[in-house]
């Protein structure tokens, strides 16, 4: 599971084009600072943790499966 | 720790004297680089530093030199650079850091005649306003005019107590003369030493809050302590954090740093008093010139002319209310200096009564008689 | 924010300076996770001026915010007075091979036990985007509006040729290898450089490759970097990886045999 802080994110979009799996797409909501914040597909997930590493702002945190 | 001589008294050149002074203080850091007419301080620095457990680096130039004092002084320890004119015009981007972050460090300028390359063995006083205001910005550095052999020592001594008890860069102004006479000096048993103050423990740590007890100097707790300190040349609020974008608190940091060593004129300030009393003329003076505007002050006083010096060994932060108090009784201020004419602008500034300059070009130094001749005439 | 970033980040520090998308960023979330593993309370920081040098102010622990190019000469005061502790510089690649060449190389040449990561973003970013020595030739800048007519260094060579026993670049791109190289460095025994290339969407996007959006700007720098050491370069591509270790080479130490007198 991935957990976004709204409000560190910057609308980079960097976690965007490094999912392998198309987990995390552009979003609709913005947050206080104005920036658009990724949505995140569940579905799609694997928990690589790439979004998590690539982050400039330590925005995502990701929760394995067997840590909830 | 301590001078390894062990006789009481020696006679060494001025330089080896800054060394030995040093390495009474509790100096355990010199980075430095060769110049004329400095060099033998670094020389004999590396030569005793390893003796004493401390270190020695050359750097690759005066910059890496500045700069090095600053990484060891919040590492914990007492350091130390020389140079002259042309070094020191280099470190002053370092001082300045040194000013804000409030580091402890001495530098001493062995001056020399400028201006740039100049006269690299010949004396000269030129670069006393340098010393007060050669890096940009404002600040208030301390800076100590030793006159003699001796003097280079106990003041390089009370340097280090200065910048420690203040947390302020400190700087030792000799000159060639001083640097390179051999004359008898004492060494002292056990000077005083000053050490920075650390935090009390279990109450927070505001690295950059002046505190009232230590008249507006913050607590002082090196790296490695766990404390977490961000030292930043940006002017920054009590714990570190930039606020040079802001009015307010960027005022505050500069009055304070300037407030903690101005408000303390008294306890920082040194100089020595020759019939000032009931003087006529006062000769001001400071460095080697002032040993030689003593005996023309003496021989004036042979002659009947009520003559008196004022002999300053610190030259920043000025001292207006005692010059003005000393030249109570006088007409005529004569301020001989080995430069085109500084400290006498200083004096000018404080006195109500005009101020004669006596400077002094191409690397010479005053002799007696022309003093002299200067206090006669009327 | 994330765990690492919660436990290790001064807060009064944050929000970061840094821009949406800048490199930067991934190399302080990569640094964090390197951290953790080595121990924060074993390193004290000291970074020069830009955004580069911002990065260890943002972290919980001893950082000396320096002047201009002076971070690895005062970095090697620190580090002589305090020799158990590991000292990381953090700088750009103005501060590090302009103003603050001489240092660097100097540094190198001695084996200090330190490491230096320099964050080459091509460009002057804090100052809005002037030609440093890190600046491809030919590229346009606020101070280069024609084209740049100076090659760039190598810094990799550079360190090499300086002394520098450890050696390594890697790419914002590749933040898991950024952490195992930096763990890497800090463990050497001798002087560490790691160059970082870091995209920096704002400055280098907008003057050098005249977009600024990040991920066009992450795309160039990600294709840029080549790991394989057997593939062919391309025009404007750079190898990454550990280009030189050296443990033969004695440490700088002031171990010298004196009596005491």
């Amino acid at each position: 599971m991935v957990d976004i802080d709204k409000n560190q994110c910057k609308g980079c979009e960097l976690c965007i084009i490094n999912c392998k799996f198309e987990a995390l797409v552009r979003g609709t909501e913005r947050n206080s600072k104005g920036y658009i914040v990724p949505a995140y597909i569940a579905d799609k997930c694997t928990s690589c943790k790439m979004c998590e590493f690539i982050c400039p702002d330590l925005a995502i945190t990701v929760i394995k499966e067997n840590e909830l | 720790m301590g001078a390894s001589i062990n006789t009481k008294a020696v006679v060494i050149q001025g330089n080896e004297a800054s060394a030995e002074g040093a390495l009474l203080a509790g100096c355990t850091f010199f980075a430095g680089y060769p110049i004329t007419p400095a060099t033998e301080i670094a020389e004999v620095m590396a030569e005793r530093m390893p003796k004493v457990g401390g270190i020695f680096i050359q750097m690759e130039d005066e910059l890496a030199s500045i700069n090095s004092l600053i990484g060891a002084a919040w590492g914990g320890h007492k350091a130390l650079t020389a140079t002259s004119g042309p070094g020191y015009s280099l470190m002053q981007e370092g001082i300045g850091y040194a000013a804000v972050t409030e580091t402890p460090c001495v530098i001493i300028n062995v001056m020399r005649g400028g201006p740039s390359t100049g006269q690299p063995t010949m004396t000269s006083q030129q670069d006393v306003y340098q010393a007060k205001y050669g890096s940009h910005g404002d600040y208030e550095p301390i800076v100590l005019v030793p006159s003699s052999a001796q003097e280079a020592l106990d003041l390089t001594i009370r340097a280090f107590n200065l910048s420690e008890k203040y947390l302020v860069p400190v700087t030792v102004l000799t000159d060639e003369v001083v640097g390179h006479t051999r004359e008898r000096v004492v060494i002292p048993e056990s000077p005083e030493i000053y050490n920075r103050v650390p935090p009390p423990e279990g109450e927070e740590y505001l690295p950059f809050r002046g505190e009232e007890k230590l008249g507006g100097v913050p607590y002082r707790a090196n790296f490695g302590e766990g404390h977490n300190i961000c030292v930043d040349g940006q002017l920054h609020d009590e714990i570190g954090m930039r606020v040079g974008h802001m009015v307010a608190p960027s005022a505050q940091l500069v009055k304070r740093i300037m407030a903690k060593i101005n408000d303390n004129i008294d306890d920082i300030s040194d100089y020595e008093l020759y019939h000032t009393d009931d003087a006529e003329v006062v000769v001001l003076a400071y460095g080697s010139t002032a040993r030689v505007a003593l005996r023309s002050v003496l021989d004036a006083r042979k002659d009947g002319i009520k003559a008196g010096l004022i002999k300053l060994k610190t030259l920043f932060p000025f001292p207006d209310a005692m010059i003005r108090n000393e030249t109570r009784s006088a007409t005529r201020v004569i301020v001989p200096e080995c430069n085109a004419g500084k400290i006498c602008n200083e004096v000018q500034r404080v006195v109500s009564v005009q101020v004669e300059s006596m400077p002094k070009f191409g690397g010479a130094m005053h002799v007696p008689s022309e003093i002299f001749e200067a206090i006669k005439r009327s | 924010m994330n765990p690492l970033g919660k436990k290790y980040l001064r807060k009064e520090a944050l929000p970061t300076i840094f821009c949406p998308g800048c490199g930067h960023g991934t190399v302080l979330n990569s640094t964090l996770r390197m951290l953790d593993k080595v121990g924060l309370e074993n390193f004290l920081f000291v970074s020069g001026i830009g955004c580069s040098s911002w990065l260890p102010v943002f972290i919980k622990a001893d950082v000396l915010h320096t002047l201009h190019g002076r971070a690895v000469a005062v970095a090697t005061g620190l580090k002589l007075v305090q020799p158990d502790k590991k000292v990381m510089v953090f700088n750009g690649d103005g501060d590090n091979m302009a103003i603050g060449g001489n240092h660097f190389i100097h540094a190198a040449r001695r084996n200090i036990d330190i490491t230096v990561v320099m964050l080459n973003n091509y460009i002057y970013g804090m100052t809005g985007g002037q030609a440093s020595p890190g600046t491809p030739l030919n590229s346009k800048t606020k101070t280069s509006p024609y084209g740049s007519h100076e090659k760039p260094f190598d810094a990799v060579k550079l360190a090499i040729g300086a002394g520098a026993t450890f050696v390594a670049r890697e790419t914002s791109a590749s933040p898991i290898k950024i952490t195992r190289t930096l763990e890497k460095a800090v463990n050497h025994r001798g002087f560490s450089f790691v160059e970082i290339m870091s995209q920096c969407p704002t400055q280098a996007g907008r003057n050098i490759y005249g977009k600024s959006a990040p991920s066009d700007i992450f795309r160039i720098l990600r294709d840029s970097a080549v790991s394989k050491k057997d593939t062919e370069l391309l025009q404007g591509q750079f190898r990454t990886g550990i280009f030189h270790l050296d443990e033969e080479t004695p440490v700088y130490s002031q171990k010298i045999e004196v009596a005491a007198s």
